[in-house]
């Protein structure tokens, strides 16, 4: 009799509720450490696009203006000694 | 007369010859980051040949031999906040400048991910755009970083970790403003591009 109360009163058996908890949050029913070489793959491949992005201002030509505003400068204090 | 050769009264022409070079150099790197902080192309120039100017002005006081990109980008970062705190009704019209560039493609032959990534950048807070922008991009160490944006190192570690999971949530999800491409298109282009540049490599 006390048996069975307990039974009724407990909640469902812990690995089963883990289960169905994952299976409701994440679609994906790969192993977490799977899960995390592919975030990390992620965060790679964001770091390489980021690199990329940035590399191809450095890569234009840099106007003109830049080297002739330092020309100018240049020969100012080449005149005040 | 003294025969110290630590008695130098005034730089000499070849300091300055070496200072130049290096200075020119790292032009391609300023209009970059430049680029990063302004958005719209000519701001950006005008912000990089500031700086360029500002270093050159104070040649003076870089020690030769220690890190002048970060010195360099120090000055950048300064003047354009400097300008901001200045006129926050004209860095309101920057920042609606920038935001049209960001949205805006470029190039029409851009691969669509790299103007999300752009997008996605521009939804980041500014201290964490630019610690990203730092490191991820800049090739500059923490530390480095720490020093141009005059904070703590632990700072900034944690200013990249909070930006690139959020960039990653953002182009997940695809929450930033996109033009009819569906959720994830963009990281499964970048994903995609990574890999094409990582055989090549």
């Amino acid at each position: 009799m006390g048996d069975e109360d307990s039974t009724r009163g407990r909640p469902p058996r812990k690995r089963h509720a883990d289960s169905m908890i994952e299976n409701m949050s994440s679609p994906d029913p790969r192993k977490p450490s799977a899960a995390l070489d592919e975030a990390r793959l992620r965060q790679q491949a964001i770091g390489v696009r980021l690199r990329q992005m940035f590399d191809e201002v450095v890569n234009e030509d840099v106007p003109d203006e830049f080297l002739e505003i330092l020309r100018r400068a240049d020969g100012k204090t080449a005149e005040n000694g | 007369m003294s025969d110290t050769p630590a008695a130098r009264p005034s730089r000499s022409g070849s300091d300055d010859e070496g200072f130049k070079r290096e200075l020119v150099q790292l032009i391609p790197h300023l209009r970059a980051f430049a680029r990063t902080l302004c958005g719209d192309p000519a701001a950006a120039d005008d912000l990089a040949q500031d700086a360029m100017m500002k270093a050159w002005d104070a040649r003076a006081s870089f020690q030769m031999g220690t890190n002048m990109k970060a010195w360099t980008f120090m000055i950048l970062r300064n003047q354009f906040y400097s300008e901001k705190r200045r006129s926050w009704r004209q860095s309101q019209l920057d920042q609606e400048a920038a935001e049209r560039t960001l949205v805006a493609v470029d190039d029409p032959e851009a691969p669509v991910a790299l103007d999300e990534l752009r997008q996605g950048l521009a939804m980041l807070p500014p201290e964490q755009r630019e610690a990203l922008i730092l490191v991820g991009a800049g090739g500059f160490a923490y530390e480095e970083a720490a020093e141009i944006c005059a904070c703590a190192v632990g700072t900034v570690k944690s200013r990249v970790s909070r930006a690139r999971r959020a960039l990653h949530g953002i182009l997940e999800s695809g929450s930033y403003d996109r033009d009819g491409a569906s959720a994830g298109d963009a990281m499964r282009a970048i994903l995609a591009d990574a890999e094409r540049l990582s055989t090549v490599r």
